[in-house]
């Protein structure tokens, strides 16, 4: 019910939240990714991961990746908030289940055990593009690409492997075919 | 070579090349060298303000009230965090400012400096943008473009943070280059199909409505002019936001008053009846809209807007045409016209009964109060001084709350400009300032600030500038001794617990002038209001009057929380028994 003492008016019906990856090209310059994520925290907007890198460093040009959920109305308003930022030169919008798209995510797993498991491990990486970047005696650090929920669900099973340690980068995003985002 | 310019110099050179007249700032350690430059250029006043929150209402009503941006000049640290209110009440209104801050020298950033503070990140998020100038080679461009960005599409304000090494290193200067738009920030790109959509609509409306906004006033006055020419042309019942009172005349037979929580009942009920909704430069503010699920349901709605944002945020449309106010009304009109014959006839024939609905509602009367001859009703104050100035071209400030209601119900504006108050941050304290910045921008005009006197006293030391710079502002406190808005919302919504709204131990505001020296005028009963308003007019100089109304008045009619516009609260005139009266006085 709504509170009859409120000043202002109650929440209405909402739609249904789904998942999006926004890219931004943004100037690189001091402040950016604060006032690109501070417009995010400001407005109430969610982020689910964040990766951003200069790619253009002639033209000074840093790419945002950012993952996010909301309702139609608030993914345009993501949109149309972010193109009102004075550094930033394009927004491109994609849904997670947009089939002509490529997301990635890449995570360092470190396994400690003996080498059996550590065999497991690996057998069990196999399909996400396992690289060996370091190797000891007792422990070993592997490399995978994947989605989020795949390194989701290989970080929850090899726990029991002997893996102590996961960093992650957020995602980031790729149209497939020889066009390009304008 | 050419020659060299320090920081402070170019600074200044930047100003004059955009045609700045006026600096309202303050001095602090950070800001010196660009102070001390300001003997060197005689085409720039500086006002002295008292406080740096001052300085940005001062530069708001500058810019509101002449269409130019409006300039600040304040130090580091505690003179930047004075002016967020500002620039934060800037940000929601559109007003175009530059704030030009001073900040620790580059070595000292980051090492908890004396004065220092991260302005950039702190004003961040209540700017459209803003910079910290770490090359001095870079000071040129950036402050062209603060010009660019603070006027440019939907207006608002800006800041440059400059550290004072900067101020005092050298560089070239570079002239304002006509910059290519800003990452292609201009929105002036609507289609000739959406104007011969939106004419289509029209043509079809048979209960149309027009509801504009703050836009058309910042679209300059030729917007104003075209907006009056096309609801002429369409002859459609037309309201406003509080923001866009002035762009049409509110005297005019087809303006219906203000709309929203304490708008009028036909302008309301109309919003919530149309079949057809044309919002010119207004954003669906909640104040406006009151419950969304129920705001205006059976209307076909389009949304003109500079700022894609607006479009789509709370109200869904069928057509948003996204440009300039002027241009697209302008378009519009020509388009009326060259198909003339079928709208002007036809339309005006088929919008007759809703006409017809309009004047039955208007019949309630839903701004009428009942008057007294004992005590000064605060309605009847802002009637008597809007009939004894409207003679002359009177500018309007105010500060927030109910006077701030009271003034944009009964006070008529017939131009744009002449009417500034702070609406979407609702900033206490913004009205004595704000006649100062008016009053520089019209120096022969009557400005006045019509106040609360809880309001008034949060900025009052501003009276001090308008006394050094010899600014005949007329302070009209209406005093009835409460945060009366607050004290209202109790009384409907908190079982008269008047927590903390009465004030107690008010400053003798006579005296109060005196000690500013200025004039005081006091008026405690109907019977002397006329005669002390002509005095307050007729005075030279500022003047703080104070007008004793009964404390126990309500603002009418009003929207309660959570409802759609056609469940309004009328005045006690309505009501069968009088609920609203004195018992309130009891309980202080």
């Amino acid at each position: 019910m709504a509170n009859p003492k409120s000043a202002y008016s109650i929440p209405t019906k909402k739609g249904k939240p789904d998942t999006h990856i926004i890219v931004v090209w943004v100037d690189n310059e001091a402040g950016v990714l604060a006032r690109v994520v501070g417009l995010f925290s400001g407005r109430g907007y969610n982020i689910e991961s964040l990766a951003v890198a200069e790619i253009d460093a002639a033209k000074n040009i840093s790419r945002i990746t950012i993952v996010t959920t909301g309702t139609p109305q608030v993914i345009d308003q993501i949109k149309l908030q972010l193109k009102k930022l004075v550094p930033v030169h394009k927004v491109a919008d994609f849904k997670r289940e947009d089939k002509k798209v490529i997301f990635k995510e890449m995570a360092l797993l470190k396994v400690v055990g003996k080498k059996k498991k550590i065999e497991k491990c690996l057998k069990a990486c196999k399909t996400y593009n396992p690289v060996i970047l370091d190797k000891s005696s007792k422990s070993v650090v592997i490399q995978i690409t994947a989605l989020r929920r795949e390194i989701d669900k290989m970080s929850k099973k090899l726990k029991s492997l002997g893996l102590i340690s996961t960093s992650r980068t957020g995602a980031i995003a790729m149209t497939r075919g020889a066009d390009v985002f304008k | 070579m050419s020659k060299l310019y320090s920081g402070a110099e170019i600074v200044f050179k930047c100003l004059e090349d955009q045609e700045v007249e006026f600096i309202f700032g303050y001095p602090g350690g950070a800001v010196l060298p660009i102070y001390d430059e300001l003997k060197n250029h005689s085409s720039i006043k500086h006002i002295l303000v008292r406080h740096e929150q001052g300085a940005g209402h001062a530069a708001e009503g500058y810019a509101r009230s002449s269409g130019k941006p409006g300039i600040v000049l304040v130090t580091s640290g505690p003179g930047a965090t004075n002016v967020v209110t500002a620039l934060t009440d800037a940000y929601m209104d559109s007003v175009p400012l530059i704030c030009i801050s001073g900040q620790v020298p580059t070595h000292l950033i980051g090492t908890d400096a004396f004065q220092e503070c991260d302005t950039t990140g702190i004003t961040r998020p209540c700017t459209k943008h803003n910079w910290l100038v770490k090359d001095i080679k870079d000071l040129p461009k950036i402050l062209h473009e603060a010009f660019e960005v603070a006027t440019t599409g939907r207006p608002g304000p800006v800041l440059v943070d400059i550290p004072k090494d900067i101020q005092f290193a050298k560089t070239n200067y570079s002239k304002p280059k006509k910059i290519k738009k800003v990452n292609g920030k201009s929105h002036n790109k609507f289609t000739q199909n959406e104007i011969n959509e939106l004419i289509n609509l029209i043509s079809k409306a048979k209960k149309p409505m027009i509801y504009t906004g703050g836009g058309v006033i910042n679209s300059g006055p030729k917007a104003s002019e075209a907006l009056r020419e096309f609801v002429r042309l369409v002859g459609f019942p037309i309201t406003s936001t509080l923001q866009g009172l002035g762009a049409f005349p509110g005297d005019d037979n087809q303006f219906i008053g203000m709309l929203g929580m304490h708008g009028t009942y036909e302008a309301n009920n109309a919003m919530h009846d149309c079949d057809l909704l044309i919002n010119i430069g207004a954003r669906f503010d909640d104040r406006i809209t009151g419950k969304i699920d129920e705001f205006s349901p059976k209307s076909k709605k389009v949304h003109i807007d500079i700022d894609p944002s607006s479009i789509n945020k709370i109200i869904k449309v069928d057509l948003a045409i996204v440009g300039d106010v002027n241009e697209v009304l302008k378009s519009t009109i020509k388009k009326i016209n060259q198909k003339q014959n079928g709208i002007k006839v036809s339309n005006k024939q088929k919008i007759s009964k809703w006409w017809e609905q309009i004047q039955k509602w208007r019949e309630k009367d839903s701004l009428g109060f009942i008057n007294s001859d004992k005590t000064i009703k605060p309605q009847h104050a802002v009637q008597r001084l809007y009939e004894l100035t409207k003679s002359q071209d009177t500018f309007i400030t105010t500060e927030v709350g109910q006077h701030q209601m009271w003034a944009a119900q009964h006070y008529k504006f017939n131009k744009p400009n002449r009417w500034m108050t702070s609406g979407g941050l609702g900033t206490m304290g913004y009205g004595l300032p704000a006649a100062v910045g008016v009053q520089i921008a019209h120096p022969d005009k009557l400005v006045i600030d019509i106040a609360g006197e809880a309001s008034v006293l949060m900025t009052m030391q501003e009276m001090s500038t308008a006394v050094q710079y010899n600014l005949p502002i007329k302070i009209f406190v209406l005093n009835n001794q409460y945060m009366g808005m607050v004290r209202q919302w109790q009384e409907l919504l908190h079982e008269k617990n008047y927590s903390e709204s009465y004030s107690e131990a008010l400053p003798d505001f006579v005296k109060l002038a005196e000690a500013y020296g200025c004039k005081g005028i006091k008026a405690s009963n109907p019977q002397e209001l006329d005669e002390k308003i002509k005095e307050m007019i007729d005075h030279k100089g500022p003047v703080i009057f104070d007008c004793q109304v009964d404390p126990n008045e309500n603002c009418f009619p009003m929207i309660p929380s959570g409802k759609p516009h056609n469940q309004m609260i009328l005045g006690p005139n309505d009501k069968e028994e009088n609920k609203i009266t004195g018992k309130g006085k009891a309980l202080v």
